[in-house]
Order: C-alpha cells, then sequence, then structure tokens
C-alpha cells in the first residue's frame, strides 16, 4: 500500500495514456477482426486505470471510481461476446475476418 | 310535405347498368346487354314518371304554387362554414320534367339501338356507356349544389366524348370527339370561374341558398356582388356571363357551336339522345336553375337573348345547305336550343311576365320528343341505305312507311305546324318574344319560316324526290326500333296538349295558356308558305334548288361551309395561337423552367459525387472520424469555449 503511494499519480497516467494510444494505434492499422477486438480491450482498460488511479488519489476514501472501472469490465465482457458472434458470422458469410472484406455498404 | 328519397333510384339504375355492363359486359353479356341497360331505364322511367305524377298531381303545390323540395342531401366536402359541396335531389318543376325526359327519351333510345346496334362488336360497351350518360344527366339535373352541377356536367361531356368516339377506328370519329371535349372543357373553364365568383360572393354554393341572398337587394351579398366590378361591369354580370359560356358551350351556341355537326360521327342513336333531346340541353336547364339570379341582371340576360337569336338564325341558314342529312338536324337543333335560349333572356322572373321561362321549358320538353324523333327516323333511313348524303336517299315513302310517317309528323312539329307539339311551345316563344322585344320577334319570325323550309326539304329529299334506287327486300328495321318511332310520334303528337303554364313556370304559380288564332296566322302562314316552297323545289327531281344555288353564287358556298367557322377556328389556333403562343410558353417550358430543375439535379449529383467517398464501407475510415470529431470537440470545449 505504502509502496504505491510513493508513485506520483502522472506516471499511472502516462501508462493509462500510452495503453490508450497503443489501442487506437490498433485500431487503425489491423486488418484482423480480432486483432482489432484486442486493441479495443486495451482502449477500455486504460480507462479502468484512469479510473482506479483517480478514485486512489484524488478521493481515497470513497468507492466511486472502483464501481465504475467493475462495471466497464462487465461491459467489455459484453462487448467482446457480442463482437465476437459477429465475427463470426461475418466469417460464416464472407469467408474472411479481414476488415477491408466487409464494406458492402459503400456510398 | 311527402318522401321522395325514392328519387334516388333514378339515377341509380342506370348507373348499376353501367357498372355491370362496363365491368363484366364484353365477358358474360355480349347478347344480353341491350336487354339489360333497357330493362334498368324502364325501371327508372317508371319511377320517374310516378315521382312526376306524385309531384305535380299530388302533393307538389303548396298554397296555389309549386314550391321546392330537398328530397336528399348529404354534405360531401365542407370547406367552411356554408361553403360546401353537397350531393342531393332537388325536386321542383324543371327538375321533374327534366327526369321525365331524360329517362323517357333514354329509354327510347336503348330501345331503338337494341335493333341499329345490333352486332357490333362493343355491343355491351355501347350500352355501358349509354348508362354512364343517363346516370350523368340525371344527376345534373337533380343537383342541389352549383358544385354538384359542375361535377355532373363534367361527367355528360365525358359519356358524349366516349360516344362520339364509339366507332374509334374512323379518324374522323376520333377527331370530332376530340374537337367536342375541348370545345365544351374550353367553355367549362368559364362555368369554373363563375362558379367561384358567384361562391365567393354570396358564401355558398348551395343552389337554393345562393339563390335566395343574390336576389334580395338589401343582402349585404348582393350588395357586395353589384358593388365589385371588373372592366365596367359587375361582379354578378361577370359571373352570370361566365356561367353562361359553360351553357353556351354544351348548348353549342354561337361562337362555340362548332363541336355539334362534327358529333354526328358518333351512333345515330346516341345522336339522338345525347346531341339533341337531352345533354345540348344542359345550357339551357343551367340558365334556367339559375334563372332568379340572371332575372336580376339586365345585360346577363341581353347576352343570353342576342346569343341566342343569332345562334337560331345562324344555324338555321346553314341547315339550308347542308347536304348530310344528320348535319341538317344537328344544325336545326342548334337552332331551336337558340329559341330556348332567346325565350329565357326575354322573359322575367315573376307572373305573366314570365312567359319566356314557361316558354323556354314547353320547348325544351317537345323538342326533346321530337327531335329525338326526327334523328331516331334519320337512323332507321342510314340503317337502310348506309348512307348519311340526302342524295343517296329519295323515294323511300314506300319502303319505310313507319319511318315515314313518323318523320313527317316530326317535321310537322318542329316547323310548328298546329296541333303538333312544335307548334305550342313556339307560339309562346313568339308571344314572349314580342311583347318584350321586336327585333327578336322578327328574327323568331323568320328562322321559324326557314324552320319550315329546310325541314321539309329534308323530307321530300329523303322520301320523295326520285324513285328509291334501293330494291324492296330491304326492310324497315326490327321491331325493336319501329316502336319507339311511333311512340315517340304519339308523344309528338299529344305533348302539345299538356297544359304546361299550368305546371312549369318560373315562380311556381300557375299561368294562363295564350293560344291567339289571330298572332298564330304570322307564323303558320309563314311556315306554310315555306312548306310549299320546299315542296315545289325537292318533291320532284328538278334543277330548281341548284339554279338557286348558282344564283346565289359566293353566298352560298360561304353558307354551306358555315361561314368558315371551322377554318376560322383552325386558323386562330394552328396560325396564331400554336406558333405565338404556343411555342414560346413551350420553350421557356423546356428551356427555362426544365433547365432550372435539370440545373439542380445535376449540381446535386456532382456535389454528391465528389463527397461519397466519405462512404467508403470500412469500419476503420469511420472510426477514424469518429476520434477525429471527438478530438476536435474536445478541442473545442477546452480552448475554446472555457
Amino acid at each position: 500500500m505504502s509502496s504505491l503511494s510513493e508513485i506520483p499519480l502522472a506516471h499511472i497516467l502516462f501508462v493509462s495514456t500510452a495503453l490508450f494510444f497503443i489501442g487506437m494505434y490498433g485500431l487503425f492499422t489491423r486488418k484482423n477482426l480480432v486483432t482489432l477486438l484486442m486493441a479495443i480491450e486495451l482502449m477500455l482498460n486504460s480507462v479502468n486505470i484512469n479510473f482506479i488511479a483517480f478514485n486512489k488519489y484524488l478521493y481515497p476514501g470513497k468507492l466511486d471510481g472502483v464501481f465504475f472501472s467493475l462495471f466497464i469490465i462487465t461491459i467489455a465482457a459484453a462487448e467482446a461476446a457480442v463482437a465476437i458472434a459477429i465475427i463470426i458470422n461475418l466469417y460464416r458469410s464472407h469467408q474472411s475476418i479481414d476488415v477491408d472484406d466487409a464494406t458492402e455498404m459503400k456510398y | 310535405m311527402s318522401d321522395y328519397a325514392y328519387i334516388v333510384l333514378i339515377p341509380l339504375l342506370p348507373l348499376a347498368s353501367f357498372v355491370l355492363l362496363g365491368l363484366f359486359g364484353r365477358k358474360y353479356f355480349t347478347k344480353s346487354a341491350g336487354i339489360i341497360g333497357t330493362m334498368a331505364l324502364l325501371a327508372s322511367t317508371i319511377i320517374a314518371l310516378m315521382a312526376a305524377h306524385q309531384y305535380f298531381f299530388v302533393d307538389g303545390k303548396v298554397a296555389g304554387a309549386y314550391h321546392q323540395v330537398i328530397a336528399f342531401k348529404y354534405t360531401w366536402l365542407a370547406f367552411s362554414p356554408g361553403v360546401s359541396i353537397d350531393m342531393g335531389i332537388v325536386i321542383d318543376p324543371i327538375s321533374v320534367m327534366m327526369l321525365v325526359v331524360v329517362s323517357f327519351v333514354s329509354l327510347m333510345v336503348h330501345m331503338f339501338s337494341l335493333g341499329y346496334m345490333k352486332g357490333e362488336e362493343r355491343f355491351a360497351t355501347y350500352y355501358a356507356y349509354l348508362g354512364l350518360f343517363t346516370f350523368s344527366m340525371l344527376g345534373l339535373v337533380l343537383s342541389v349544389n352549383i358544385f354538384q352541377v359542375y361535377l355532373f356536367w363534367e361527367l355528360v361531356g365525358v359519356s358524349s366524348f366516349l360516344l362520339i368516339g364509339y366507332y374509334y377506328e374512323k379518324p374522323t370519329a376520333v377527331a370530332a370527339s376530340k374537337k367536342a371535349f375541348i370545345v365544351t372543357r374550353f367553355a367549362d373553364l368559364g362555368f369554373l370561374i363563375g362558379i367561384l365568383i358567384l361562391g365567393f360572393y354570396s358564401g355558398t354554393l348551395d343552389i337554393s341558398t345562393l339563390i335566395h341572398k343574390l336576389t334580395s337587394v338589401q343582402s349585404p351579398e348582393y350588395i357586395a356582388i353589384t358593388t365589385a366590378g371588373f372592366l365596367g361591369a359587375s361582379a354578378l354580370t361577370w359571373a352570370l356571363v361566365l356561367v353562361f359560356i359553360g351553357g353556351a358551350g354544351k348548348s353549342a351556341m354561337f361562337p362555340l357551336h362548332i363541336w355539334l355537326p362534327d358529333a354526328m360521327e358518333g351512333p345515330t342513336p346516341v345522336s339522338a339522345l345525347i346531341h339533341a333531346a337531352t345533354m345540348v340541353v344542359a345550357g339551357v336547364y343551367l340558365v334556367a336553375r339559375l334563372f332568379p339570379v340572371f332575372s336580376m341582371d339586365d345585360t346577363a340576360l341581353h347576352v343570353v337573348t342576342y346569343v341566342g337569336a343569332f345562334s337560331a338564325l345562324l344555324a338555321a341558314v346553314i341547315a339550308c345547305t347542308q347536304t348530310d342529312i344528320k348535319r341538317v338536324l344537328a344544325f336545326s337543333t342548334m337552332s331551336q336550343i337558340g329559341y330556348m335560349m332567346f325565350a329565357l333572356g326575354v322573359s322575367k322572373q315573376v307572373g305573366e311576365q314570365g312567359l319566356g321561362y314557361m316558354a323556354s321549358m314547353f320547348h325544351l320538353f317537345t323538342h326533346a320528343f321530337f327531335k329525338s324523333l326526327l334523328f331516331l327516323c334519320a337512323g332507321a333511313v342510314i340503317h337502310l341505305v348506309h348512307s348519311n348524303e340526302i342524295k343517296d336517299m329519295g323515294g323511300l315513302r314506300k319502303l319505310m312507311p313507319v319511318t315515314h310517317i313518323a318523320f313527317l309528323v316530326a317535321c310537322l312539329a318542329i316547323a310548328g305546324v298546329p296541333p303538333f307539339a312544335g307548334f305550342f311551345s313556339k307560339e309562346e316563344i313568339l308571344l314572349a318574344a314580342f311583347n318584350e322585344n321586336k327585333l327578336i320577334y322578327a328574327v323568331a319570325l323568320f328562322t321559324a319560316a326557314l324552320t319550315a323550309f329546310y325541314m321539309f326539304r329534308l323530307y321530300f329529299s329523303i322520301f320523295w324526290s326520285k324513285e328509291s334506287a334501293h330494291h324492296d327486300t330491304h326492310h324497315e328495321g326490327t321491331v325493336s326500333m319501329k316502336i319507339p318511332l311511333i311512340i315517340l310520334a304519339a308523344c309528338t303528337i299529344g305533348v302539345g296538349f299538356i297544359p304546361f303554364a299550368k305546371l312549369v313556370t318560373a315562380d311556381g304559380a300557375a299561368l294562363e295558356t295564350h293560344i291567339d288564332i289571330l298572332f298564330s296566322l304570322a307564323p303558320v302562314g309563314l311556315t306554310l308558305i315555306a312548306i310549299l316552297i320546299a315542296a315545289r323545289l325537292y318533291k320532284q327531281q328538278n334543277g330548281g334548288p341548284q339554279k338557286i344555288a348558282d344564283s346565289l353564287g359566293g353566298f352560298y358556298r360561304v353558307v354551306s361551309r358555315k361561314f368558315y367557322m371551322d377554318e376560322l377556328y383552325l386558323f386562330i389556333t394552328k396560325k396564331i395561337i400554336f406558333p405565338l403562343i404556343g411555342k414560346p410558353i413551350a420553350w421557356i417550358d423546356r428551356n427555362i423552367v426544365d433547365g432550372c430543375m435539370n440545373a439542380l439535379a445535376s449540381i446535386t449529383v456532382k456535389i454528391s459525387g465528389g463527397i461519397k467517398g466519405m462512404q467508403s464501407g470500412k469500419v476503420q475510415g469511420y472510426a477514424l472520424y469518429f476520434f477525429g470529431g471527438v478530438t476536435l470537440l474536445a478541442i473545442l470545449f477546452i480552448y475554446v469555449w472555457k
């Protein structure tokens, strides 16, 4: 507990920011839908880190941030289930999970 | 007051016949269509006669005068309080009279057509059209609302168009039906504007309310419509003249008469029904229906009078030179309707001065019988000789004795020889004209003599003249063709004795009948002289008519070409309206109006072509826009709108 409080808040925010942009980079550069899903998970987790860190450093007596991050984890789990279902369906119809192969809705 | 709601059956039976024959006729009723249509009309006619009996002799009179009964009224479209389009049935002397005339003549024509149209390929369609026409005409005469009149007025126009163009393989028939439709439609524009002006100032479209409001001099509506003016005439005058233009179009008054002679391209029984007895008198009926309003405005009445008198004279002159039997009859119809019109024009609303109104309606009534008889006889003749030209006929009196007698009766009636029907009604008209306007009386007298001349020219040319070129193997036609002729001939002799002046008058109160021997001397004498001249010229073939025609030279040619009215209209439309108005408007439409629309469309296409690339269908692209948008908003909220 004490060791954690020695790390300044800014460092943790650096980590979460880095994590967020790594996720964003993955989201824009990767073509595999499963990888895209993973990238989104990274971005969600960076937000979770922010919530926990702010809760711990700014409002140590409260639990709001913790609840929020729990909420986000639940959402992320549901989202992963839906996304994987979509991916499976896409694979069945297109024989591919490459995001560039599903462009029927253009124009 | 008793119940007249059953009258609704009179128009609905022909409508039912139209729907039945129109939908299923060609498949199931190819043979029985005629019987079905005739039976429906027979039922209608019987109900109409019952209604007439009930109205005129049982309970129509209240305090010595016939009053108006609204048997049925249903508000169809209400625009605002007071202004609505109603569908209903009005019962008063003229509508009951017209009911009898229309259903009776229609029945005769249905019956005659059984023989005349036998073996036609579109026999059922023909009867369906006849049913539609009869329904529309009956609906027209029963209208309570001026817009209802207009609706049925157009329906009548459509059925007339369909029936004139019945032989649609013939280019002349197609042209004639289009001409009739366009000319009457053009006139109906005037009618519509007239209706709108009347409706605007009186705040109602209901005929009896409208008449009530516009005939009391103190009412605010009357003051408004007479004070408002345009080009030196009051709004009332304009409205009535415009309504009269509509009526003149349907009734073939000069200068909108040009469609009537061409309308003879239709089957002859149709001419008897539509272009002799019923539809063409719709204009007269319309003026009579609105007569209380017309009588408030002298200018409009003068227009009616002079147009009527001029048309009567013009048509009679042209009729003397025509060689097509049906065209002679068509011009004679126009001439007789001219009589009815100017009789209305010289009339007043109340009492003894309302003689012209009564005379006009009386003439309408008698004319329906003898003119449909003339047309049906002409139909029988054409059926035998297969030609409309007088020169192909002659000497037919032995071949067709029934037609011969019937035609003679009708000719005597239209010429006004006592005691046939036309004599009584024409006498009343001449008397009304004599009392009001001596010039009109002179024109009418001269026209009466001309009428006698051209009718007997026709009679002698068809039934006497040379020996018949046709053999005895030709027969006169079926029994179903002879019966209507006999019935109508009997009516033509009999209806003159109906005490019409007691029944149908402008204000509902009875008038005295005026048959004055001294007054009758002039018209009857002139008529007899004209008949003798016709007999002298046409009973035997001699060069007489040709010599007279030659000596008249150019005048004869002008008259026989109907005063070049058709050519004049063609010149105006083809040389003036089409190139000077039509073409520039077409150019503006094609280049400017369409151009604006096309430019708008092509700009839209270009812009959307430019931006559609954004809709790439790639999820990552969309995500990029999304994050870009979020970033932009974040920057805005953080740095700009602090």
